[in-house]
């Protein structure tokens, strides 16, 4: 437990303005950033995206690679996310491997959208046991503050939906010089709403200051049925059932909303 | 032949000519270069006879003696409290700077500052290798309790003091908040969490539009309009908390 | 060898291709450019003056300049690239930051270190010099104590014919071999402090495409500067 209430900058004081449903930049509790997706920001990439959430910018590239598949999947494609949080997006961030932050980040991402469904995987074979499609997608946030998950996730289905394949020379070698006119097919559109707990307080759409102070955060995928399809707890401070119903309700919610933008 | 290439209040880039021939002199922001003068950094440029300088946009706090800045405590050591303002650089609290108490010798220091806490200091001094010595012992410097710090742009301070304090005690007026603004750009508000936003707004708008005319007018109808109160003219404050006394900028 | 007398854009053969420039996009660092010439893009986030990690690097006479080069998984023509810092990104750091070294005063910060980020979300050719022409105006953008910008700009051959800012398609051309120069200058002096080659070629050509790439840059400088003042008297006449 941080034993700063009295000092400036304090959590209590972050708490206080939560309890008031003030936060600093005037949002409510359950109110989420507005949101803008500008699409083909990247034309080397197969399919591009770039997403903006308040002061959070992210970029994200979706790039199809031919590979083999694994063993027990013979027939289908797969999926591989990757975050990066590198020190253009902040400060703090230091020059190096993946932090175990952005590999949370990233493997969130990609189940959210695995276990969905999201993606149909046996489109993506191209010789059974042989040769299937890989579908890479990088997240890049390029300003950070905060709630890379959410908004990395909501940009990667973005970025996925607009991804053209190339053509497939006589070897099954891409060539990426020519693409054909189709699209990645996305069958579901997966939401995560991670829900944020600081003291007694619940909100969404953390900035990077509330996350820096979190007790506690649930990540909760939403399909359109408003089935869940992944959760994920991080922090180091616990939830009762009932905070956790509470949070599957305002996901629920707030997923309805977030999905008009993809 | 002499000649002027800029407007008074223009805005300048490193490498720009801002004047052709002898006649004109280098001063802060700028240099000479054969018969030229030039800009070393963006800023706006100032004319001060046949002086030209620019005052900066950019850049972080560079620390001088006897400025006064908020800073926060980041590490404990045997001889005092080392600190840091937002700058490239840190400091040193020394233990006879730290309080008017008597401590005694081998005390937890933590006891009077802790890592975290943050102070209103004073630079008392700063090396040629820049190290910096803080004092906190004195009128007007403090130890903060509560609310929250911001970070502004260190070139806008004087703006968002004004002169004589006038705009920062339009602030406190208009949202009842505490406020007290570090030379090195961070800024300590304590008050109701929609007022504090408020300050927040408000200094991202002066910082904005810095070097405008008629900005402390237009502060005022907005923190009106945002708050519904009519702010009154009032003398100069006696100084509560130490404050710039020039709302221009100096160097 | 076959000639190339009309370039494969249309465009002449002094001609950089389009230019996009802008200062201060990203809003968490100290000073940030976006730099886009035809199909390669370059973002620059400055973070400094700051203390220098680690530790040892630190030099009580001077500032550190530290250059970062890196082009994001899909930025590259082809297949996806692994991530993360490869040899030739950092040479390309190396380079850039000699490029712009000389310009700043880095005296005037002592035991600091001002880090720049170079990112590309996509690549067309002459990525090092985007990146460099990005980073100035980042290090501007910070109120970097600076002498003059650094325009920077790939010249070169195209089979005999001299050209500025190759394209890729310039650098790998049919049937013809192309020499690739990339540079980097100082507008107020007309030093280089950026000159790397790839490709055969006499000395007389360098000279010749080298004077080209110098008034190239002037006009790049001019769009670096343009870019700056844009964001701060936009502000200004409010």
């Amino acid at each position: 437990m941080n034993n700063d209430s009295g000092k400036p900058n304090s959590k209590e004081h972050l708490r206080k303005a939560l309890a008031a449903d003030v936060r600093f930049d005037d949002r409510k509790k359950t109110d989420f950033r507005d949101v803008k997706i500008e699409f083909d920001v990247s034309n080397t990439a197969d399919g591009s995206a770039k997403i903006t959430c308040g002061n959070t910018e992210i970029l994200v590239g979706v790039s199809l690679t031919v590979g083999r598949p694994f063993p027990d999947r013979a027939d289908e494609g797969a999926l591989m996310v990757s975050c990066e949080l590198l020190p253009v997006a902040h400060r703090k961030i230091e020059s190096g491997p993946p932090s175990i932050n952005a590999i949370e980040i990233s493997r969130v991402i990609d189940r959210s959208i695995r276990e969905s469904g999201a993606i149909d995987v046996k489109a993506l074979c191209i010789v059974p046991g042989e040769k299937v499609w890989i579908v890479n997608v990088d997240v890049i946030p390029i300003n950070h503050d905060g709630n890379i998950i959410d908004i990395g996730a909501l940009g990667a289905i973005a970025a996925i939906q607009k991804t053209l394949f190339p053509t497939l020379d006589e070897d099954n070698v891409a060539n990426y010089k020519e693409k054909t006119g189709k699209v990645v097919e996305v069958l579901h559109k997966p939401v995560p709403v991670t829900v944020c707990k600081i003291g007694d307080q619940l909100f969404i759409d953390p900035s990077r200051l509330e996350e820096e102070q979190l007790d506690a955060r649930l990540t909760i995928t939403v399909m359109e049925d408003d089935s869940i399809c992944s959760l994920q707890k991080g922090e180091s401070s616990g939830l009762t059932i009932d905070e956790v119903a509470v949070a599957l309700d305002l996901a629920v919610k707030t997923a309805k909303d977030l999905r008009k933008n993809i | 032949m002499s000649e002027l290439l800029i407007k008074e209040k223009e805005v300048v880039v490193p490498g720009q000519i801002l004047a052709t021939g002898m006649e004109y002199l280098p001063s802060h922001g700028t240099y000479r270069k054969d018969d030229n003068i030039l800009a070393n950094r963006i800023g706006v440029a100032v004319l001060d006879g046949k002086v030209i300088r620019t005052i900066p946009l950019g850049g972080r706090y560079y620390p001088k003696r006897n400025d006064i800045i908020i800073g926060k405590v980041s590490d404990i050591l045997s001889m005092g409290w080392r600190v840091e303002f937002n700058s490239a650089y840190n400091g040193l609290i020394p233990i006879k700077d730290g309080t008017f108490e008597f401590i005694p010798r081998g005390s937890d220091l933590a006891r009077y500052y802790d890592v975290g806490d943050y102070f209103v200091g004073k630079i008392t001094n700063v090396s040629g290798q820049m190290l910096i010595d803080v004092s906190v012992k004195g009128p007007g410097l403090y130890k903060l309790r509560n609310g929250r710090i911001v970070e502004a742009n260190t070139n806008k301070v004087p703006r968002i003091i004004g002169k004589k304090g006038s705009m920062v005690s339009m602030l406190k007026q208009a949202t009842d908040c505490k406020i007290t603004v570090g030379q090195n750009g961070l800024i300590w508000i304590s008050g109701e969490p929609a007022m504090e936003n408020l300050v927040v707004k408000t200094i991202r708008k002066i910082e904005k539009e810095s070097h405008t005319s008629g900005l402390t007018d237009r502060v005022k109808k907005f923190l009106e309009k945002e708050t519904g109160k009519t702010i009154e003219e009032r003398a100069p404050e006696q100084f509560e908390e130490p404050t710039s006394e020039d709302g221009e900028q100096n160097e | 060898m076959s000639k190339y007398t009309k370039r494969y854009d249309g465009r002449a053969m002094d001609e950089t291709r389009p230019i996009e420039a802008k200062a201060g996009v990203l809003k968490n660092a100290d000073g940030s450019g976006y730099f886009k010439i035809g199909n390669t893009i370059a973002y620059a986030a400055v973070h400094g003056p700051r203390e220098v990690f680690p530790r040892f690097l630190s030099n009580p006479k001077k500032g550190l300049l530290r250059i970062n080069y890196n082009m994001m998984a899909f930025s590259g023509p082809g297949e996806r690239n692994r991530p993360g810092p490869n040899r030739r990104a950092k040479e390309i750091g190396l380079v850039s930051t000699k490029a712009i070294e000389t310009v700043v005063d880095l005296e005037k910060y002592p035991n600091s270190a001002i880090d720049v980020y170079i990112e590309l979300p996509q690549t067309d050719a002459g990525s090092r010099c985007a990146g460099i022409c990005a980073a100035s105006i980042a290090l501007a953008d910070a109120g970097i104590i600076m002498k003059d910008l650094i325009p920077a700009v790939a010249v070169g051959l195209v089979g005999d014919t001299a050209v500025v800012d190759l394209s890729y398609k310039e650098e790998q051309p049919e049937g013809m071999e192309a020499v690739d120069i990339p540079m980097a200058i100082v507008p107020s002096t007309g030093e280089l402090t950026l000159l790397q080659m790839d490709g055969i070629t006499s000395k007389e050509k360098i000279v010749e495409v080298l004077e080209m790439a110098k008034k190239a840059c002037v006009k790049i400088a001019e769009i670096q500067r343009k870019a700056l003042q844009e964001k701060y008297q936009g502000e200004h006449n409010e």
